[in-house]
């Protein structure tokens, strides 16, 4: 790991402060993915300002029909929280399923929501759900969040604080993962919201997607059942030495089914 | 850079290079070498410890961001003199063929039964899904942890 200078942040202000006088700096959260980067060299900021000392970024607060996420609460305080699992289980149940133990004490929201990893197993759950992200200079909805690969619409500079995410009617998360990394290999969240049904899969292709035609089909019932032949074209998806795009394509309607049976209790 | 915190109970301030990692403020500047590096990539487990109560592992952490937190480590765990319960089923149940891996299995397993103190064979499977044993001794470890965790609640 090259050499670089810490700083830690005592409120957000502060943290926007340092990041801003910082040449290349990044924030810090769990630093799961970010340390493993720096260790091997494929980031090497000048500065690592740390969010973790800043008491309103972490925990979980109910909010009208909203549960509303701090950005360094960690993925065992999800799965946890008493909140979310009467509220959207489903969402406990995804952050229950990412990675392994160690990595769910330590990892938060946030930085996996900022980094956008197109297997990362948050991104389908605030695109189905219609979460909001919130940012010390604005709200951004998911679906204008997620930009591409490793690409959100933050600025630079600008400090994600928390995700609100409405409570649906019901919703499903299941996925496919890697067996060594627990990444999805294809992971889809399936939600009846206010809003109708939304489908959203990561793993699959360079970023979280819609399936409009899953969610039409589901919208008239839904059932899973509703799902039988609906699939998703393997040719925006990614192929690797874990999986093809066509086994990928094949996973999605697979996954998509096995969520709609959790939604249903199953 | 000041680091202050708490490691096995004893509270403790050093000066460090912010890059340093807390396996390596562990076992180089504290010669706590229970604490194993196995793969240095986050993967193995090898170099579990618990901050604040918490599994995590220490490769992959900086040693700064234990700042006032508590580390404890296997030494931490291990009476003078004797075995922790839960070591004691290690070696009992031939939990461990090298030993490398045992270590961070038994930080992970202890995490596990503070919160379930009676976790089912699954549970204790998908526990230790983040510690690798490269001996593949899987089936003992798991035993181990059983025989360790019913000790650990017959003791109260």
């Amino acid at each position: 790991m090259y050499e670089f200078q810490y700083h830690r942040a005592t409120s957000v202000a502060d943290a926007a402060a340092k990041l801003a006088a910082a040449t290349d700096g990044k924030l810090l959260a769990g630093g799961q993915t970010l340390i493993a980067a720096m260790k091997l060299r494929l980031a090497a900021p000048s500065d690592l300002v740390d969010l973790r000392a800043i008491p309103e970024l972490r925990g979980v607060c109910p909010d009208g029909d909203a549960v509303v996420i701090g950005a360094t609460t960690t993925h065992a305080e999800v799965a946890a929280s008493p909140e979310v699992r009467a509220r959207i289980p489903a969402l406990a149940a995804l952050a229950e399923g990412i990675g392994d133990p160690m990595v769910r004490n330590a990892g938060t929201l946030g930085g996996s929501v900022a980094n956008n990893d197109p297997a990362a197993d948050y991104p389908a759950a605030l695109l189905a759900l219609g979460a909001t992200v919130i940012t010390h200079k604005r709200h951004i909805a998911a679906a204008d969040f997620f930009t591409g690969m490793y690409e959100t619409a933050l600025e630079p500079g600008e400090i994600l604080m928390a995700v609100s995410f409405p409570a649906p009617k019901r919703a499903g998360y299941a996925k496919f993962p890697n067996p060594a990394s627990r990444y999805a290999i294809a992971g889809v969240f399936v939600a009846e919201t206010a809003a109708g049904v939304r489908v959203a899969v990561t793993g699959a292709g360079p970023g979280v997607f819609r399936v409009p035609a899953m969610e039409q089909a589901l919208e008239k019932r839904f059932a899973p059942e509703s799902l039988a032949g609906l699939t998703v074209s393997a040719s925006d998806l990614s192929g690797d030495m874990h999986a093809s795009a066509e086994y990928r394509a094949h996973l999605v309607g697979v996954m998509a089914t096995r969520a709609v049976r959790v939604a249903l209790g199953g | 850079m000041k680091l202050s915190l708490k490691v096995n109970g004893r509270t403790l301030e050093a000066h460090i290079e912010p890059r340093t990692l807390l396996a390596d403020f562990l076992r180089d500047h504290l010669r706590l070498t229970g604490t194993h590096i196995g793969c240095d990539t986050a993967q193995c487990g090898a170099c579990t410890v618990h901050l604040d109560g918490r599994a995590v592992k220490a490769c992959n952490l900086l040693a700064l961001q234990a700042e006032g937190c508590e580390v404890t480590t296997i030494e931490g765990i291990t009476p003078e003199g004797a075995l922790h319960p839960m070591q004691a089923a290690f070696r009992d149940h031939h939990g461990l063929q090298c030993g490398y891996c045992t270590p961070g299995m038994i930080m992970s397993a202890l995490d596990l039964v503070a919160r379930e103190p009676a976790p089912s064979r699954e549970r204790i499977r998908e526990a230790l899904e983040g510690n690798l044993c490269r001996c593949t001794g899987y089936q003992n470890i798991v035993s181990a942890v059983e025989a360790g965790a019913r000790a650990l609640a017959a003791k109260g």
